[in-house]
């Protein structure tokens, strides 16, 4: 398994907070700019490869089917967004 | 001041003040009754008339107190006065010193607001640090709120807006009327109870305050605060409080207040995402080019432009060391031989030659001496001996013999003759004298006495 394929591994398994984190904790440390190159290299790969991750994950959207929650515990699923006019 | 003395006017005044004054119901009391005669000063206090059908009191409201109104007081309304009842002296008027003041109707209620507020304050159930974090990034947002109307409308179009990653469930309740707590209640228990949400916003839109009573009710407000899924509360307009709004998590101004808080904005996301990314390219960049830069500086560097040189001046360098090396030992054994020759000198000082040539000089000094001495002794002998002998000479016989005498020897020098008896006619006799012996023959003896 690639060093990438395994990022887009784990970036799958990460959420989009996680995802967003890592990569703010990246771009700093190459910004305080004391990295060595093969890691800066490495870094940076992940940090593309967590970029596409929230790129993806903000974009493209999977349908989320919304819910109401019954006081009897019926669980009613919805599409707000169809009912707005 | 006592009974029959004549007082002035004064004096009674401050007499009658100082009974109001001790008195605890006069010192704070709710009034209600309806203002007229109201006057805003200049200064901003204000004064108006209390009445109701039978009475009125003078009240006044310094700006002080009155610049925390929820309201403005008009003449003909009715309202909840709270104060003090005084004496203003230079008129001998008592009147009401309004502290706090509300629009009647929901007077009792606001009591009971005020003193539910108090209690649940003292438990500590409004800390800051009971405050719990809304998660960043929601996946899955409860809202409980009425189904119908404009405040769910405005949530879910922002949520969907703002944020369309997050699923959103609704938990329709009641909002107002007797069976609202209970309602709520139950739908924020049964939020906790799914075990699923990240989020839990409560509310509704606006309305008046019996409308909003719901979320002023102790249930509801212990239930939030018990809620183990933060809650934002998001109930009527921006100037609406309500105790549901001290007990949540985090209070939003309004619905849509709520909606913006429970979510991020997916544009500001890409947005931020985007800086993130161009910030993690160009640092790229620049650390590609620093490295480059290097590389550049290192092949232009001398070194690498004049190698021949280099080994030329590292040779000499070398020399010099070498040198430096060579001296420094150099030094180092001359040193260390003028050590040695000092040492040496010393030692060849202490030789003992001189000792031996002095011993031997004092032995031949001696044996000198010795046969110095011996001679002088030897010839001290000497002369002694020959005195000796000079003396013995004296008394030699051989002398006696050169004055005429003569030794008589019986034959072969036996003995020496001193008696007749030893000697018989014919025997031979040597008789010795001076220079020789004379060999005799006896003829004859005589005896002397004869």
């Amino acid at each position: 398994m690639t060093k990438a394929a395994d990022t887009t591994a784990k970036a799958n398994e990460i959420s989009f907070e996680e995802a967003m984190e890592q990569l703010e904790t990246i771009v700093e440390k190459l910004e305080q700019g004391d990295v060595p190159l093969e890691e800066a290299i490495s870094m940076f790969q992940e940090g593309m490869q967590l970029s596409k991750e929230c790129h993806s994950k903000l974009t493209s959207v999977e349908k989320k089917m919304d819910q109401i929650l019954h006081a009897d515990g019926e669980l009613e699923a919805t599409d707000f967004q169809e009912e707005e006019e | 001041m006592s009974v029959g003395d004549i007082v002035s006017v004064s004096q009674l005044t401050r007499y009658i003040k100082g009974l109001m004054e001790h008195d605890h119901i006069l010192t704070d009391v709710w009034i209600r009754g309806e203002i007229s005669n109201f006057k805003l000063h200049s200064r901003g206090h204000m004064y108006f008339t209390i009445k109701d059908q039978n009475s009125r009191i003078q009240a006044v409201m310094f700006a002080g107190h009155n610049r925390y109104l929820a309201f403005k007081p008009e003449n003909g309304m009715k309202v909840l006065i709270r104060g003090e009842v005084n004496v203003y002296e230079p008129y001998g008027q008592y009147q009401l010193y309004a502290k706090e003041m509300q629009p009647d109707g929901v007077g009792s209620l606001f009591l009971a607001y005020e003193k539910l507020k108090e209690t649940l304050q003292e438990e500590g159930l409004f800390d800051e640090s009971r405050k719990r974090p809304i998660p960043r990034f929601p996946k899955k947002i409860a809202i409980v709120t009425s189904p119908t109307g404009a405040a769910i409308k405005d949530m879910l179009a922002t949520l969907k807006r703002r944020y369309p990653l997050a699923q959103i469930t609704l938990l329709p309740v009641l909002v107002q009327g007797q069976e609202a707590p209970a309602s709520i209640v139950r739908a924020v228990n049964q939020a906790n109870a799914a075990n699923q949400f990240d989020t839990l916003i409560v509310g509704r839109g606006g309305g008046s305050i019996e409308e909003l009573w719901a979320f002023n009710d102790e249930g509801v407000a212990r239930c939030i605060a018990a809620s183990t899924v933060p809650v934002i509360s998001a109930v009527g307009h921006e100037t609406d409080f309500t105790i549901s709004d001290f007990v949540a998590d985090l209070r939003a101004p309004t619905p849509t207040g709520a909606a913006e808080l429970a979510v991020p904005d997916v544009a500001e996301l890409l947005h931020s995402r985007q800086v993130l990314h161009n910030r993690l390219k160009r640092q790229m960049k620049l650390k590609i080019e620093e490295h480059q830069e290097q590389l550049k500086r290192l092949k232009r560097s001398y070194a690498f432009r004049y190698p021949l040189q280099l080994i030329r001046q590292k040779e000499q360098e070398l020399d010099t060391q070498l040198e430096r090396l060579q001296r420094a030992s150099k030094r180092h054994m001359s040193d260390k031989q003028q050590q040695f020759q000092l040492i040496e000198k010393a030692l060849q000082r202490l030789h003992p030659k001189g000792q031996i040539k002095d011993a031997q000089s004092g032995l031949k000094d001696k044996k000198l001496r010795l046969e110095k001495s011996m001679t002088q002794h030897l010839s001290r002998h000497e002369q002694r001996f020959n005195h000796v002998v000079s003396e013995l000479n004296l008394l030699s016989p051989l002398r006696i013999m050169e004055r005429g005498y003569s030794l008589a020897y019986t034959e072969g020098k036996e003995e020496l003759v001193k008696s007749i008896q030893q000697v018989d006619a014919g025997q031979k006799v040597e008789v010795r004298v001076t220079d020789g012996v004379i060999y005799c023959q006896v003829e004859d003896k005589q005896s002397k006495h004869s």
